[in-house]
């Protein structure tokens, strides 16, 4: 028959276990964020924090708003398709509040021959010239405005 | 004022339930954004792509990427006729400013654009020790960067080189396919300076997607497909030395 004395050390130790289990939960309850594993094994919160993130480029639709007259122009030459902002850089400041960011108008000499330079690897048919011969020092808006870059105002080609 | 037990009974879980409320953090930055109903992938057209470096300028502007690091970039290929097994692969500052002619002669030349393939089995999620970096329900790899030890475990394992440890904030960091961007509605930043529509951002459970019909006439591929890491970025017009 087993005495009471005798199991006295193994309550003494339950007793220490049964502490740090408890302590083991405070701290876990403590440490794992409130939102952890809400949708997976990760911090739900942090969906909304990265949505929240400011935008820098406005997109051609809000350019497009109040810009009708230049969005015309485009639509009919051969940059129809090349977004406001892929030449005049992110502009969803001036969108809010055009009057607190005025944008600067792009410099021609990098920003054309940026796409229109010859190179052995762009497409086949991709408009490249090489600038200096081409255009024999004069800035490439002297005979192509940017917004319908053909010769023949308007035209596609 | 007297308070019955059984009023305190109900009073306390109501309460509870206001506390849990008033703890549960921000609320949703993107009321009317459901991610059940978005799979979001890219289709990149290596036909189209002209290597003018829009999209890598864009991304950091919109990303505020550090100099020197790319969340997106612009590989040139050379791939000679002797050699298709080893190409020439050139990207100087990830093709920000676009590329200078090449000495190489002949063979065939093309540029390819590369960013996070946000794969559905994707190695760099499963290897992070805290789940720092995860999986949206829309199909985006994304990284908490609060919650991020810096371990670089993710950066090793992904496959396609497209994480790189941020140099002040000594977190991972990575291409969040734009989410604070898609969520509202707009496409990518890279997607909209593209200005031969090489890049196009495409959702997948969208019916009306332009992509269910390009996908279903073209000769599409992804990355490494061998490594079943369930890529999203379809390229048309891949060649086969690209690595």
């Amino acid at each position: 028959m087993v005495k009471l004395q005798d199991i006295a050390h193994l309550l003494r130790m339950a007793a220490v276990f049964l502490l740090g289990l408890v302590l083991f939960l405070i701290f876990r309850s403590a440490f794992i964020p409130k939102s952890f594993g809400r949708y997976g094994h990760y911090r739900g919160d942090a969906i909304a924090e990265i949505t929240a993130r400011p935008i820098a480029y406005a997109g051609h639709e809000t350019c497009e708003g109040c810009h009708p007259d230049v969005a015309d122009t485009k639509s009919k030459g051969w940059h129809a398709h090349v977004n406001c902002e892929s030449c005049h850089g992110p502009l969803a400041k001036h969108a809010d509040d055009p009057t607190s960011l005025s944008p600067q108008k792009p410099d021609v000499a990098k920003l054309c021959v940026r796409c229109h330079s010859e190179n052995r690897a762009k497409p086949q048919g991709f408009p490249q010239v090489n600038a200096k011969e081409h255009s024999g020092g004069q800035l490439c808006n002297t005979c192509h405005q940017p917004h319908s870059p053909g010769i023949t105002q308007g035209a596609r080609k | 004022m007297t308070l019955t037990r059984r009023q305190l009974l109900v009073l306390l879980p109501a309460a509870a339930a206001a506390w849990d409320f008033v703890l549960a953090g921000t609320p949703e930055a993107a009321p009317n954004y459901n991610a059940s109903e978005h799979w979001w992938g890219m289709l990149l057209d290596i036909t189209k792509c002209i290597g003018c470096g829009s999209c890598v300028r864009a991304c950091a502007l919109e990303n505020d990427v550090p100099d020197g690091y790319f969340r997106t970039w612009v590989e040139r290929y050379h791939v000679s006729d002797f050699h298709i097994e080893n190409p020439v692969v050139d990207s100087p500052d990830g093709g920000k400013e676009g590329f200078p002619p090449s000495d190489l002669t002949g063979g065939k030349n093309f540029f390819v654009p590369k960013f996070c393939n946000h794969c559905v089995d994707s190695p760099c999620t499963q290897v992070c020790p805290v789940g720092a970096t995860f999986h949206t329900p829309d199909g985006v790899v994304l990284v908490d960067q609060n919650y991020c030890v810096g371990c670089r475990y993710c950066i090793q394992a992904c496959p396609y080189g497209c994480r790189f440890f941020h140099p002040t904030k000594h977190v991972a960091d990575k291409c969040t396919l734009c989410y604070h961007r898609i969520t509202k509605g707009l496409t990518t930043a890279c997607c909209e300076a593209c200005p031969t529509g090489a890049r196009q951002l495409a959702d997948l459970k969208d019916p009306n997607d332009p992509i269910h019909a390009f996908l279903k006439t073209h000769s599409v591929q992804v990355l490494k497909p061998h490594l079943a890491t369930g890529a999203k970025n379809f390229y048309n017009g891949l060649d086969g030395s690209v690595r």
